[in-house]
């Protein structure tokens, strides 16, 4: 659905003028969305890209024409072919819903019923809407899950949404969305649970869906390089405002903003990597398992020297943070030992002194859950200085300052509660709460997953200037090999429990490669609009040779 | 990195805890106001009863079924004390032993449950199963066989009713912390190296408050009201200490009288309608308040 020259732009679908949308907090109204134009043209496909907060989902959904609870579209207009759906009833707006304009989620996995089989659920809208009859519908969906490559597609609308992967809950999304045949489709951030792998194969069956069926669509996301592939025309967001929009190619190749700049601009972050012989931590031939049955973790051997960052990645189900929980303590291995400055770890955590529990800390993907929404942020921080090294009082609150001045923020913060910072902010609490303890090893599970590239980049750069100042070594356990060129010394690729390959980071990014980590690299989206027809057409031919 | 609705929470300045409650307390709605009327002035009553009441708890004043007037505001009971001044102290009485009861059942209820959420395995079956069978038993008749092996006492009365309330506690103090405990705040203590005390009180149990104190004041009421049924059979608090559903079992007979006979014939129904209406209140109150702690939006 990318810029083809052949492809013919329809008349206008959807106009959106002056869009102005506020939200309610705590019973006061704030402007989320301060007047955006947009218009779309019938068979065309418009990526919107910007931070969190930048308005973005919230746009995708009043083209809908809906707001979502406790927000209020409350100026301009929305001419969706003809219709003002600002102005139209409840009953006409679900009349359309489905059936012309159709809505495909982030999480397929929250947005399936679990209770009924994925046929069923396909074909609803279009068998009550009175569009097609029950049979004439589950053969459409068959052809569209066919359409979609998912496996065996006569089956697989037999089972229920947990026996599928996510990967194929997401495709089968899409059918839903096209079992109507939509005039406009809304992805809302499509791929972004999924691993890189998996997304490739998404991206290529929704660009090609929408293609054949020449539907219109808004393509919502953070991504830069998914963007490129699916999107005619890239609109930027930030704060509600646009910032600027373009044709793909003109927007990648020479943004007029200096917004837009900075956010093409993050990508290029890089360490020099450099090599050490004093080994940290030695995890060596280790086994574990959850049941006792499966191994998760298979004969895995992970040297992590000291003052060093050891980038671990693989996709998820390799066994990326069951190795963080065998090293932790919390999954005790099965096979192998851990040695620890050269003396064994003791394998289960209530084994483990206090000492040995503060030289290991740990952070987390997700600071919302990682961080007590009911204690300040000077119980937060304090805690590990009161709980290892018995600092109190006005000395802790000293030190806690001191902490924050390491993380960038100040004093200020200190009596607020972690809801009353951004999702940054509190990424940089969790690093300091790690720190207060004084560790020589950092164990940091998808830490910037869940961050703004922006903000990503200013916690790597936080990350790499803490290692410097104390010397801690980090296994950086991670998905998004952007975020490992960025901070790796030595990266060890995992797949399905085993290790493919351990190394320095120039040789595991240059070829030869191993067959999986050559799949792993080749599947990061580039900034080059021409990335997915390339590696599609590279992987055809590949197969025919074979 | 969903997208979201802007943090607007960031911007916002730091209130103090008065603040808060006053800004909360302007959008109380009438009926929570209403609640909390009456409960300030029950507990008034019952804090200050000695010096409100206008003659003492069991202290004969008059004579038998006296009607109402400007000495008896309500009237006499069946031997010449003053049922107001009986109604006051009644409220100390059942309210003050209620309320130790509700409170004794969470302490035990509620570490339990979330020890058993943060620990799960033997120890989380073993409690369950018994919860489970407690649970099967009707309150009321547990508690009479209960009391009648062990014997009415006021000390009695309070453990029992607690420890078989605590089984509902219990029930809900899991349910909740289990949400809790797979939070990663409560991984990160863990892997500190904390004291499952630490973890139960400082990181779980803060958490999972609302719901307890929303539970607190609905279980509040139904102690409140087993004791007052027990009162009312005889095996609850016992003569002479006033206490409400005592006192409706004693005038219980003057219903069945003809209303000529007997003009103060509301007599019965006094420390009746002082059960409902602050069985009332606190309903009204906890509404208000598990609709504001759970998120719950206003849409029209």
């Amino acid at each position: 659905m990318k810029s083809d020259k052949q492809r013919v732009k329809g008349e206008t679908l959807l106009d959106i003028r002056g869009l102005k949308i506020e939200g309610n907090s705590d019973g006061v109204w704030h402007p989320i969305v301060k007047g955006v134009d947009l218009t779309l043209k019938r068979g065309e496909v418009l990526g919107l890209i910007g931070e969190s907060g930048a308005g973005k989902s919230t746009i995708g959904l009043a083209a809908m024409g809906f707001a979502r609870p406790g927000c209020r579209i409350v100026d301009g207009t929305i001419m969706f072919d003809g219709i003002d759906l600002r102005a139209a009833s409840e009953e006409e707006k679900r009349a359309l819903w489905g059936a012309r304009i159709a809505y495909v989620a982030q999480s397929a996995a929250a947005a399936f019923n679990p209770a009924h089989k994925l046929i069923d659920q396909t074909v609803e809208t279009a068998v009550r809407r009175g569009i097609m009859d029950r049979d004439k519908a589950v053969a459409d969906s068959i052809d569209l899950y066919r359409r979609l490559q998912l496996p065996n597609p006569e089956k697989i609308g037999d089972r229920f949404p947990h026996q599928v992967s996510g990967g194929q809950l997401q495709r089968a999304m899409t059918a839903m969305a096209m079992s109507c045949r939509p005039d406009l489709i809304i992805f809302d951030e499509p791929t972004t649970a999924l691993d890189v792998t998996t997304q490739v194969e998404v991206l290529a069956a929704m660009r090609d869906i929408v293609e054949q069926f020449h539907t219109a669509a808004i393509y919502i996301t953070h991504d830069l390089a998914v963007v490129a592939q699916m999107a005619d025309r890239i609109m930027v967001l930030r704060h509600g405002l646009e910032v600027e929009e373009a044709p793909t190619r003109e927007m990648l190749a020479e943004p007029k903003q200096e917004y837009t700049k900075t956010l093409w601009a993050v990508r290029k972050l890089a360490k020099e990597e450099s090599i050490s012989d004093d080994v940290v931590l030695n995890i060596r031939n280790v086994d574990a398992s959850y049941s006792g049955v499966v191994k998760v973790l298979d004969n895995v051997t992970v040297r992590l020297p000291r003052g060093r960052t050891v980038a671990v990645v693989g996709e998820s189900g390799s066994g990326k943070s069951t190795l963080a929980r065998a090293i932790t303590g919390l999954l005790p291995p099965s096979k192998g030992d851990i040695s620890f400055n050269g003396k064994p770890l003791p394998r289960m955590l209530k084994d483990r002194d206090k000492d040995t529990l503060r030289r290991i800390q740990m952070i987390y993907q997700s600071a919302d859950t990682s961080l007590n929404p009911r204690q300040t942020i000077r119980d937060i921080i304090g805690r590990p200085l009161e709980f290892y090294h018995g600092i109190k009082g006005a000395a802790r609150d000293r030190r806690v300052a001191e902490l924050l001045d390491a993380i960038e923020l100040n004093e200020s913060y200190i009596d607020r509660l972690p809801t009353e910072v951004s999702g940054g902010q509190k990424q940089r609490l969790s690093i300091a709460r790690a720190l207060a303890a004084e560790p020589e090893i950092i164990i940091c599970d998808e830490v910037t997953s869940a961050l703004d590239q922006i903000v990503q980049e200013e916690i790597l750069t936080l990350l790499m200037k803490l290692q410097k100042d104390t010397n801690v070594s980090y296994l950086f356990i991670t998905h998004d090999i952007a975020t490992v060129r960025a901070i790796a010394d030595e990266i060890v690729v995992m797949h399905q429990g085993k290790v493919v390959q351990q190394g320095p980071k120039s040789q595991v990014l240059n070829p030869p490669h191993p067959a999986y980590t050559e799949l792993l690299l080749s599947s990061v989206p580039q900034m080059d609009p021409d990335w997915l027809t390339n590696l599609l057409a590279q992987r055809a031919t590949a197969k025919t040779k074979a | 990195m969903t997208a979201q609705a802007p943090d607007i929470r960031n911007v916002r300045a730091r209130r103090t805890f008065w603040q808060n409650a006053r800004r909360t307390l302007a959008t109380a709605p009438i009926s929570a106001w209403f609640g909390m009327i009456v409960i300030v002035i029950y507990v008034i009553a019952a804090v200050f009863a000695p010096w409100i009441a206008p003659y003492g708890e069991s202290e004969v004043v008059g004579k038998a079924y006296q009607p109402s007037g400007p000495e008896f505001w309500i009237g006499t009971d069946q031997i010449g004390r003053d049922l107001f001044s009986r109604l006051i102290y009644g409220a100390r009485n059942t309210i003050g032993i209620a309320f130790f009861t509700t409170l004794l059942s969470f302490m035990i209820g509620g570490t339990l449950g979330v020890l058993t959420a943060l620990k799960r395995g033997w120890l989380d079956q073993a409690i369950s199963r018994v919860v489970d069978a407690l649970l099967a038993i009707p309150v009321l008749i547990f508690a009479l066989m209960l009391l009648a092996v062990y014997g009415k006492s006021i000390i009695n009365l309070v453990f029992i009713l607690a420890l078989l309330d605590s089984t509902r506690v219990f029930r809900l103090a899991r349910a909740t912390a289990l949400d809790v405990v797979v939070m990663d705040y409560v991984e990160a203590a863990k892997l500190r190296g904390e004291k499952m005390s630490w973890i139960i009180f400082r990181e779980v149990l803060p958490n999972i408050l609302p719901p307890m104190i929303t539970e607190f004041g609905l279980r509040f009421c139904f102690v409140f009201l087993t004791i007052s049924a027990l009162s009312f059979l005889g095996v609850g608090i016992q003569p002479p200490t006033a206490d409400w559903g005592s006192m409706v079992a004693e005038s219980k007979t003057l219903i069945t009288f003809p209303v000529r006979t007997f003009p103060w014939i509301p007599a019965p129904f006094y420390p009746a309608i002082a059960i409902a209406l602050l069985t009332v209140a606190i309903n009204f109150v906890v509404d208000w308040f598990l609709h504001k702690t759970s998120g719950l939006r206003d849409e029209k």
